[in-house]
């Protein structure tokens, strides 16, 4: 691909830090909804992760700590979700969009002091003889070390959903949860902890966002990349590799747009800020024109254990 | 039948629930306005959240002043993130309702709420943002930032080792418009082989977003990157890249200091605030029109970091009283548009109408204004 | 051992108790959260829940505009409602609300300034049309190719916020607006103008359509051959395919439903409380509503209910805002409080504790 004045060694770098937020949030979200669970309160849990691991870092100077003590914090957002959801039996949909609103709420109010505060950020991590590698090395191996660990936790998902037993199980589970049930497997609490590893991603994605990408607190900054992250699942078709690319396809084309009204290119832009949804529904169509929409069949359904 | 009962049943209730909503006795709002204690109340509506560090977080520190400066005399309310359009009106409404004597609101989509509103209560004085539309107790204010943009254009055209200088837009309108032609004009004056590249980022406000659009023009070479969006992600992208300098907007920004930051335009409506609430104290307040500058102290340039070179420094402050004192202003002919018609004259400065209005780019800058 | 068991029927009693415990909870926790952030919180709890219904200062000012924001509510939960029952999730009312006010507005402005008599009602199918068109997207997509419709019309949101976006500044700026985004004030185009019928009632059409829509949703979800199928297929798609139901049939139905009536909120509003078409003018009222959906158990009355109990804490909020200099953030956690008390409580008409091991 030649384009006027655009190197795509820059660009290629600049859209994996500039997907790396909804790369974390979505493959949370597929492993919770390979679990048969719809949980739609991502934006949510990743703009407190993003609260959480700022007031962290900012405290102990690490950022480090900081994506720790976010992933924490996302997941035990997620436990009120995993608890409406599986125990009192609620809508998912509502339940989601609930929790969205709590997260919100919660995050503004936690991060009143620190407004206009700058944080101690990630440097980037050049591995070593990778690095050095022309063209390559820039691109692909001059990062902070978040945008490789998002990276290993889609090959760790991918693994254990392919090759392993629990990731059989949770897959079971997401199918048909009346069959994983009679065959003994525990389906309540399965989904829990799903639903707690998306919580986890969700918020090591929205502190990637206050730490890394923006470094520092506003209100509301995560700014709809949750919802991002929802459409990238399904584009992924619930598949860990797939939804690494659609996070790039997503992050790229905003990337791409931007350099090419940078390059002085005269492009329609509000058109093409609306590509990447037009291409994530023809993509859609395309999958399922195919005649495999790969969702998991329990997905979004009531489980109720007792008969 | 059972259905029929229930089909009454459902009538019934929406019928009462409409009824006990929509039937008011219509003597309203007239009491309402005039109990009053000697305290003089001040009403801000917001558009965003006060922490957005942007817009709103200045509007609130003029809010915060007011406070300081009065003390007991003045009591302040406020409302953040009130969307425009019916939710506004209703918040000003209420605020009316409560007492407010002087109410400030603070973004462009609040203009015609506003004026409704203020048919409404004809007692109590108003003060519209950005905004065109007078009334007898309707004042409006705004900010000349290009001024400002002057001073930041001269800055980059003298700092730019590339020539290349990026500018981040929200949305093509002409406020926006406006600084990029002044920031031009400037930096051209300064350095005629400067280029402009501007990016629309289509929104007011996503930090994510402002980053990607700060590395893709410093990708394109660009060594200067001005905005006119409110986070502190264009900053934090710059200093990461290293060379790259910055202007903070909005609020000073001094953190990113002394580079990649090497100055700023801070909105300072404390002034404002206070004059306009001092007035009403006094009973001396008019509907009036303000536009100020640099001069009344409404734009502020912040802090010119170290990292400008002494003289060039100096001519930035030199150009800044200048167009503070008003012998000098920002759009002094000979000016052409973009197309080589002619604008201004020489030595023919632009009126303020179309100033407001402002919907083309001066002649030089490249790209068309998105339509 | 505690266990659910579900019930047969839903409980009657408990329909009525739960939305009231859960109220309740929200109090407690909602007052809990203010005393924390230092207010007195049952001075709060007053503002917010009584205040705005019966204080003298405030209600009669108050009280017609929570219709005024529970209308556009109420009229898409009602629409989307009915989807919802018959499994098909349309969860992008907001772009069809974007693209009924953006018809709306123009089919007005296209004349302006001529007046006359059928510009409004010519409004009024042009809203309708412009959210059905929207959510017909996704119908088409869903019955040619099953594709999922809970994506594609989530993504067609913010296909319509660009759209938005890109009007407001072009194809209906207001030409005398001195080259600002926005186009004209419907509010002062009297043949355009979606006002109050009754004065301070804040009874406008928008309002008064949603009352209609819950009577007629009701008399089609339990008098109408198109109720029992849309109830069918969302309890048993198989039976319904038994019984001859048209699947596409039905898609088409529910998603041109929703979409129209969203549109129709959307059109209502930009003509009405609004006034004109800006670069936000969506407020979220298509996201709100699916909450109110759920709130009101997907049945009309209940909705009717919901939607009004949703604008209460809005308008309550907003006061207690300024009458206590509470952070709009605190608002908006103590709604979702309150949605996920309501939730949580729901489960008790379901289903009834048990204590002891299964039978």
């Amino acid at each position: 691909m030649d384009l006027p004045g655009i190197s795509p060694v820059l660009l290629i770098a600049s859209l994996m830090v500039s997907a790396t937020p909804i790369l974390l949030a979505a493959i949370g979200e597929t492993v919770v909804e390979k679990s048969g669970v719809l949980n739609l309160g991502v934006e949510g849990m990743m703009i407190v992760g993003a609260v959480v691991g700022f007031i962290t870092a900012v405290n102990t100077t690490s950022p480090a700590l900081g994506f720790v003590t976010a992933a924490i914090a996302g997941a035990l957002l997620s436990t009120i979700f995993a608890t409406l959801v599986l125990f009192f039996k609620s809508n998912q949909v509502a339940t989601g969009l609930g929790l969205t609103l709590v997260g919100l709420g919660i995050s503004a109010l936690l991060g009143k002091p620190y407004e206009g505060i700058k944080s101690p950020t990630l440097q980037a991590f050049e591995i070593p003889v990778l690095s050095d590698i022309p063209v390559l090395g820039p691109m692909l191996f001059s990062h902070d070390p978040m945008v490789y660990i998002s990276i290993l936790i889609v090959a760790a998902v991918w693994f254990v959903l392919k090759y392993t037993r629990i990731g059989l199980v949770l897959r079971a589970v997401g199918e048909n949860h009346d069959a994983a049930h009679a065959l003994g497997y525990k389906v309540i609490r399965i989904r829990f902890m799903a639903i707690m590893f998306g919580g986890a991603c969700a918020g090591l994605g929205g502190a990637y966002i206050s730490l890394v990408r923006v470094p520092q607190w506003t209100e509301g900054m995560t700014a709809g990349a949750g919802w991002i992250a929802l459409a990238i699942v399904v584009f992924a078709s619930w598949k860990p590799w797939r939804a690494l690319l659609g996070a790039y396809l997503f992050g790229g084309i905003t990337v791409l747009q931007l350099n090419l009204q940078a390059a002085g290119v005269a492009i329609p832009v509000e058109y093409l800020s609306m590509s990447p949804f037009l291409i994530t529904i023809l993509v859609l169509v395309i999958i399922s024109a195919k005649g495999n929409h790969g969702a998991p069949a329990s997905l979004g359904r009531l489980f109720h254990a007792s008969n | 039948m059972k259905l029929n009962k229930l089909l009454i049943l459902v009538v019934i209730v929406a019928v009462a629930v409409a009824a006990f909503f929509a039937l008011n006795k219509a003597d309203k709002e007239e009491t309402v306005a005039e109990k009053s204690d000697d305290k003089v109340k001040v009403g801000f509506v917001f558009v965003g959240p006060v922490g957005d560090g942007g817009w709103t977080y200045e509007h609130n520190q003029g809010r915060l002043a007011v406070e300081k400066h009065f003390g007991d005399r003045v009591e302040t309310i406020y409302q953040e993130s009130v969307p425009e359009g019916a939710d506004s009106e209703r918040v000003m409404t209420q605020m009316a309702a409560q007492g407010a004597d002087l109410i400030f609101t603070t973004s462009f989509g609040y203009m015609d709420p506003t004026i409704n509103v203020a048919k409404k209560f004809p007692k109590v004085k108003f003060e519209h943002a950005t905004g065109y539309k007078q009334a007898d107790n309707v004042s409006v204010y705004s900010a000349r930032f290009y001024e400002g943009r002057a001073v930041q254009g001269h800055i980059a055209g003298k700092m730019t080792k590339t020539n290349k200088i990026g500018y981040i837009g929200s949305f093509p309108i002409p406020e926006v418009i406006r600084g990029i032609n002044s920031a031009y004009i400037h930096a051209k004056k300064a350095n005629p082989n400067v280029e402009f590249n501007v990016v629309w980022a289509y929104t007011w406000f996503d930090p994510a977003k402002e980053a990607d659009a700060a590395k893709a023009l410093i990708e394109q070479g660009a060594d200067v990157i001005l905005q006119h969006t409110d986070s502190t992600a264009p900053q934090a992208a710059a200093q990461e890249a290293g060379n790259v300098i910055t202007f903070g907007q909005a609020s000073d920004m001094a953190e990113y200091g002394p580079m990649p930051r090497v100055s700023s335009i801070i909105d300072n409506w404390a002034p404002y605030y206070i004059a306009r609430t001092q007035a009403v104290l006094d009973g001396t307040w008019e509907s009036v029109n303000t536009w100020d500058g640099i001069g009344a102290g409404m734009v502020g340039i912040g802090e010119i970091s170290s990292a400008v070179p002494a003289d060039v420094k100096a001519e930035a402050i030199a150009l800044r009283d200048a167009l503070a004192s008003g012998e000098y202003h920002a759009f002094t002919g000979p000016i052409n548009k973009q197309d080589g018609s002619a604008w201004l004259a020489e030595g023919e400065t632009a009126d303020d109408g179309t100033l407001a209005g402002m919907n083309f780019y001066v002649e030089g800058l490249k790209g068309s204004i998105p339509q | 051992m505690i266990r659910f068991e579900k019930r047969l029927a839903p409980s009657r009693t408990t329909t009525i108790l739960t939305p009231i415990i859960a109220v309740i909870l929200t109090m407690i926790a909602g007052g809990i959260m203010f005393a924390a952030l230092g207010k007195d919180p049952f001075e709060a709890i007053r503002i917010i829940f009584w205040d705005p219904l019966f204080d003298e200062n405030f209600a009669s000012y108050s009280r017609p505009q929570l219709l005024v924001k529970a209308g556009p509510l109420i009229l898409i939960a009602i629409g989307l409602s009915v989807g919802f029952k018959a499994g098909i999730w349309n969860i992008g009312a907001e772009g069809q609300y974007i693209m009924g006010a953006i018809f709306g507005a123009a089919a007005a402005l296209a004349v302006y300034p001529a007046e006359s008599p059928f510009i409004f009602p010519a409004m009024i199918i042009a809203g309708a049309f412009g959210g059905w068109l929207w959510a017909m997207i996704p119908a088409v997509l869903r019955t040619k190719f099953k594709t999922n419709e809970i994506l594609v019309s989530l993504m067609l949101v913010y296909v319509a916020e660009s759209i938005l976006a890109s009007v407001a500044q072009g194809l209906l700026k207001n030409p005398d607006g001195y080259g600002f985004p926005g186009s004209r004030n419907l509010q002062q185009y009297p043949s355009a103008f979606n006002g109050e019928v009754i004065a301070n009632s804040g009874m406008h059409w928008g309002v008064i359509s949603a009352f209609i829509a819950v009577i007629f949703t009701y008399v089609m979800m339990t008098r109408h051959i198109r109720g029992f199928e849309v109830r069918l297929m969302g309890e048993a798609p198989k039976a319904a395919q038994f019984a001859g139901v048209s699947t596409t049939r039905l898609i088409v139905f529910c998603l041109g439903f929703s979409g129209a009536l969203a549109g129709l909120a959307g059109m209502f509003e930009v003509a009405g409380p609004a006034g004109q078409i800006t670069i936000d003018f969506n407020s979220g009222y298509g996201f709100t509503a699916i909450i109110v959906a759920f709130l009101g158990r997907l049945h009309p009355v209940g909705i009717l209910l919901a939607g009004l109990l949703m604008a209460l804490t809005y308008i309550g909020g907003e006061l207690a805002q300024l009458m206590l200099g509470l952070p709009g953030a605190s608002i908006q956690l103590f709604q979702g409080m309150l949605l996920l008390f309501l939730l949580a409580t729901d489960m008790f008409t379901n289903y009834r504790i048990r204590l002891g091991a299964a039978q």
